[in-house]
């Protein structure tokens, strides 16, 4: 595939440039997300037992728990959060922990949303670089 | 698409009511814009998932607004803590845990807030109205508050919740809005589900599962159903369904008050996709909520969400003249209102006579109190299946309130299919 470029929409404005890990199921973080270590703890999700924390996260949206946000807002404390989330809406939940990040400790995490078609492309080990304009340059090695 | 503001919303932001409710309403319109809101409307009560304690980050941020003086200007309810407040130490909470979780507790009570400690304020009498303007947090929560009481709340987040509260306003967008409450898919329960099955107390429970699994964001509509189900049968497909998928509003038709015929669930316009549930779909669900296979059993946990009255009721009988096995611990967890009303009627002496214990203001999930010997969980709960082997990396057996006494009295798990065909 080489190199392509994704127009994304930014939902939370940041740079980010680090491997992606991709899945096409929902997530919870509550229950989902040990904002401790950064890995990946819903035993019934397709990315169980993999570490998220510094990656570029693809995640479609977020499912279940209210508590999502706050998971991510310690992880992003923590410095255990993922680099930046793609998502194929605005989701509402991980949108927050960063305004709320940004509000108490003045840092943001960048969010990204990408068409549907464009989200398919993706996948866990390519190279994801997002740049000021909100595009999403994939390469795969 | 640009936000109108109210002068009142403009005067907030400036500080005119205080440093607190600017946070809160700068929070609630940077979110506005986010979602695309072209203003922000009334709320007149809310529900606060804020209390759950995870971490540093979240007490901070209870204690900044409480530090700025933070009081809520709606009724608002408070979800589960981290901690069973009077309790705690019964169980295997680390003291510096608890301490910081006390911590959290304190700052959301000091807002004027009511302490109700509980993931079910559905059952309190304070409950909202048909068509009233609310902000809740609590997944299972919001997904009764929408479909079963018909009230409107988007599906808010921790954080979020306390902010509406406080300046008693939220985006005007998504649920909050009629024209956006209509059905999206439509799951239509096929001939062979029996009409006994149905009025089984773990039915709604493995129906939810499935329906959040196919639904994830959408808003599902579920036709066929005989009989009526109580408020614990449409709890149990809250909280399956607000678990594994996203569901935070659902009709089913006849049943919730939106839904008093399929074309008002679709609110006149025709389902984009329908799926036949039929036994087998059903029986996988119910499989799925089972994770590691395994007879053993340490302890049975029911009541998430929290027990309500009419439960206890339901579980008094089963228990009589019999007693948990010596292995096994049997854990009901409920709000303090709840478990008052419970001893006043003299429902609670049947669990204590049978070995029981009871937990409130948190629960197994919310709170690090299971000692590490417990290794094996049952429940009835879809919710809590869902969650316990990640959050708590335990194994976990799904069964019906029958087959979770009957388990508990014989030291291993029990199931019977019968209703199930298995």
């Amino acid at each position: 595939m080489g190199r392509i470029i994704l127009p994304g929409r930014f939902i939370i404005y940041g740079l980010a440039h680090a491997t992606a890990l991709v899945s096409r199921e929902p997530l919870s973080f509550w229950g989902g997300y040990d904002w401790q270590t950064g890995e990946i703890i819903d035993r019934r999700h397709t990315l169980s037992g993999q570490v998220a924390s510094g990656k570029i996260l693809a995640l479609p949206f977020t499912r279940g728990s209210s508590t999502t946000t706050a998971v991510l807002l310690e992880a992003i404390r923590n410095d255990t959060a993922p680099a930046a989330i793609l998502t194929t809406a605005t989701d509402f939940f991980f949108a927050l922990a960063s305004v709320v990040a940004d509000e108490l400790y003045a840092t943001t995490l960048p969010l990204i949303a990408l068409s549907e078609a464009d989200f398919g492309l993706l996948r866990s080990g390519d190279d994801v670089e997002i740049t000021p304009q909100g595009e999403v340059v994939v390469q795969r090695p | 698409m640009t936000l109108t503001l109210t002068e009142k919303d403009r005067s907030m932001l400036k500080g005119d009511f205080g440093p607190a409710a600017r946070m809160a309403l700068s929070i609630v319109v940077r979110m506005a814009g986010v979602v695309g809101a072209d203003a922000l409307l009334d709320i007149t009560a809310a529900h606060i998932d804020s209390t759950v304690y995870i971490g540093a980050a979240g007490l901070e941020f209870a204690e900044r607004l409480a530090r700025l003086g933070a009081k809520v200007c709606v009724p608002t309810t408070l979800n589960v803590s981290g901690l069973d407040e009077f309790h705690w130490q019964e169980w295997a909470v680390p003291a510096e845990w608890a301490r910081q979780a006390h911590r959290q507790m304190l700052a959301y009570q000091g807002m004027g807030t009511t302490p109700t400690w509980t993931c079910a304020p559905y059952q309190l009498e304070l409950r909202p109205a048909f068509g009233q303007q609310i902000a809740w947090g609590e997944s299972n929560a919001i997904a009764f508050a929408n479909s079963v009481l018909g009230a409107r709340t988007e599906r808010y987040p921790d954080l979020f919740d306390i902010c509406c509260a406080i300046s008693g306003r939220a985006p005007a967008t998504g649920l909050h809005l009629a024209e956006n409450r209509g059905g999206q898919l439509l799951f239509r329960l096929s001939a062979d589900v029996s009409e006994k099955l149905q009025y089984s107390d773990d039915f709604y429970t493995v129906l939810g599962n499935l329906v959040g699994k196919q639904t994830l964001d959408k808003i599902p509509v579920i036709d066929g159903l005989t009989g009526r189900p109580d408020e614990d049968q449409l709890k149990a497909f809250c909280a399956a369904a607000a678990s594994s998928g996203g569901v935070a509003l659902f009709h089913m038709v006849g049943i919730t008050p939106e839904a008093p015929s399929l074309e008002h669930a679709f609110q006149g316009t025709p389902p984009v996709q329908a799926i036949e549930i039929g036994m087998q779909a059903l029986r996988l669900s119910r499989q799925q909520l089972t994770h590691g296979l395994d007879d053993q059993l340490d302890l049975v946990v029911l009541g998430c969400p929290h027990f309500s009255l009419a439960e206890f009721k339901r579980l008094a009988p089963l228990l009589e003249g019999r007693h948990t096995h010596p292995g096994v611990k049997f854990l009901v967890t409920s709000s303090r209102f709840m478990t008052g009303l419970a001893r006043q009627t003299g429902l609670l002496q049947a669990l204590e006579a049978f070995g029981g214990q009871l937990t409130v203001d948190t629960c197994t999930l919310a709170s690090p109190m299971l000692p590490a010997e417990i290794k094996c969980l049952m429940t009835n709960s879809a919710k809590f299946a869902y969650y316990a082997p990640g959050m708590l990396e335990k194994n976990i057996t799904f069964g019906s309130l029958q087959d979770c006494v009957d388990s508990a009295c014989a030291g291993r798990v029990i199931r019977d299919g019968s209703l199930w065909d298995e």
